[in-house]
């Protein structure tokens, strides 16, 4: 109970100071928006307007990953800047657990960028907006958001010892976009992609998403996915946090920026 | 004379050096390389699936180009904003060095990098994409890239202004970078876009260069680009103007409201 409502607490809090950030603002609203003009145009451009609900939902789920990379990413470095990490490694609660509300919070208000890039194509590219499964797209969207919030975890939790995150979250935005079929289906890609693809979480995440609204394959098996990848990355991130938080204090390193 | 031209190559330099932060490997090489070869290979398959463009060459040239902004616009952005971030800007600003060498000195560097990156995306487009121009046209090539570089180092440097008075310097970069994307044909033909923006793109660097690139990697002579290139030199022109009538204007305006190094 005491952990539900810390997780609770620390996702609704960090959520609300992520809102009041212009960084997030650009990551979540006006990036995914104009990643969406992009690709409306590009469809439009070679005689495909009936894909342009694809691109939407692809921009708007890139618009998810990449607030869940660069905020979870550089979850702990904000915390070091702010002089803050220590306070937080040293709480009685696992540090795991301190940890999951500065993620999750991040791909919670990722979720904007889903409904900013659904809003801009239904008002300025007349869009229509029907869903083939209305209650699995609205199932499909939290599960995909909680899993990628996961997959932040992992990230932030990997990242304990590497002072220059957010330079690894400028190279991975694209690859994962790319790798996971957001806006071009998979079978474009060379094979080994595929199986790689299989431990993204943001690739279940779409398929779900996509799936629900477009009536074009199964939703159930991506949404449990969506939940064997979270679970998986729980479990990883725990056996990191385990050593590298504990390099991190023996080298004395956990708040050197 | 000698000193200005010290404070020109000498200042930029070390000016690069100092408040560039991206210049260390470990930075350099996901940011400056890392994320330009994805962002060609990403745009490349999504105009694959999309069939916008004509062919392949339409996106790895656009996307090559438009690379460069990764040092024009954020480098720029650094080179003349960080001073003030640093705490360094009241001193610079105190010194009797040449306004105009100190501030275009520091995009020569920037302009050298920018080159390096648009060249590595070339090369990606090469190794990974199967990107073929013709040999005879590599030279005209490059030269559209280095005045495409010169006018995007010229629109980072009214970026850099701005941040001499705005905190969100890099919202601000990071927006432009965008918008270049959405606006100067780089994965659209201006065709298709509505005229307002296509008029906005055309105002913008980038957009001649990149369709100067393009005729060029198909096989067209530099004559028949040169009226782009004079228009993209002519918005260098323009964009460097501007850029150094505002650091003049926004320095001035920061000395008389004494909020050099305010926040």
């Amino acid at each position: 109970m005491k952990v539900a409502r810390l997780i609770w607490v620390g996702t609704r809090f960090r959520a609300r100071e992520l809102m009041v950030s212009r960084w997030f603002l650009l990551l979540c609203v006006l990036q995914p928006v104009i990643f969406a003009t992009i690709a409306f145009y590009m469809f439009k451009a070679g005689g495909r307007p009936g894909t342009l609900l694809y691109a939407a939902l692809g921009t708007g789920m890139a618009g998810i990953w990449s607030s869940t990379l660069f905020g979870s990413g550089g979850a702990l470095q904000w915390n070091r800047w702010q002089g803050t990490l220590e306070l937080l490694v040293a709480s009685p609660p696992p540090f795991l657990v301190v940890l999951l509300p500065l993620t999750l919070a991040t791909s919670v208000t990722g979720a904007y960028s889903l409904f900013a890039t659904l809003f801009w194509g239904r008002v300025f590219f007349g869009i229509p907006l029907h869903f083939a499964h209305g209650l699995a797209f609205a199932v499909a969207v939290p599960a995909a958001v909680f899993s990628l919030g996961l997959m932040g975890l992992l990230m932030a939790s990997s990242f304990i010892l590497y002072r220059h995150a957010n330079a690894l979250s400028n190279l991975l935005e694209y690859p994962v976009w790319i790798a996971t079929g957001l806006l071009f289906p998979l079978s474009l890609l060379p094979n080994w992609v595929g199986p790689v693809s299989w431990l993204l979480a943001p690739r279940w995440g779409i398929d779900a998403i996509r799936h629900a609204a477009l009536g074009d394959g199964a939703v159930w098996f991506p949404i449990g996915m969506c939940a064997v990848t979270g679970g998986a990355y729980v479990v990883l991130a725990a056996a990191f946090l385990r050593i590298f938080e504990r390099a991190a204090r023996a080298n004395a390193t956990l708040a050197l920026t | 004379m000698s000193t200005n031209l010290r404070v020109f190559f000498v200042g930029g330099l070390i000016s690069y050096r100092a408040l560039f932060n991206w210049i260390r490997l470990y930075i350099y090489i996901p940011t400056m390389l890392g994320s330009p070869l994805f962002q060609i290979v990403f745009f490349t398959y999504l105009g694959r699936y999309s069939h916008a463009g004509n062919g392949d060459a339409f996106f790895i040239v656009g996307n090559a180009v438009q690379v460069c902004g990764m040092s024009c616009v954020y480098g720029m952005t650094m080179a003349v904003a960080n001073e003030r971030w640093f705490g360094t800007l009241g001193p610079l600003l105190a010194s009797p060095a040449n306004r105009l060498a100190v501030f275009l000195g520091r995009g020569v560097p920037v302009f050298a990098n920018g080159l390096i990156v648009s060249a590595f995306g070339f090369g990606v487009g090469v190794v990974l994409l199967h990107f073929r121009p013709p040999v005879h046209s590599l030279p005209a090539l490059a030269l559209c890239v280095c005045i495409t570089t010169v006018s995007c180092t010229a629109f980072g440097m009214v970026l850099g202004s701005i941040g001499l008075r705005s905190k969100d310097f890099f919202f601000v970069a990071n927006l432009a970078y965008f918008l270049m994307l959405l606006f100067c044909g780089v994965n659209i033909p201006l065709s298709v876009l509505p005229g307002w923006m296509s008029v906005i793109g055309r105002c913008l660097p980038l957009t001649h260069g990149i369709e100067a690139a393009r005729q060029i990697a198909a096989g067209g002579a530099l004559g028949d680009v040169s009226g782009l290139l004079w228009t993209e030199l002519g918005i260098a022109a323009a964009y460097a103007a501007a850029g150094y009538v505002f650091f003049r204007a926004l320095e001035y305006a920061s000395r008389r409201s004494a909020v050099l190094d305010a926040f």
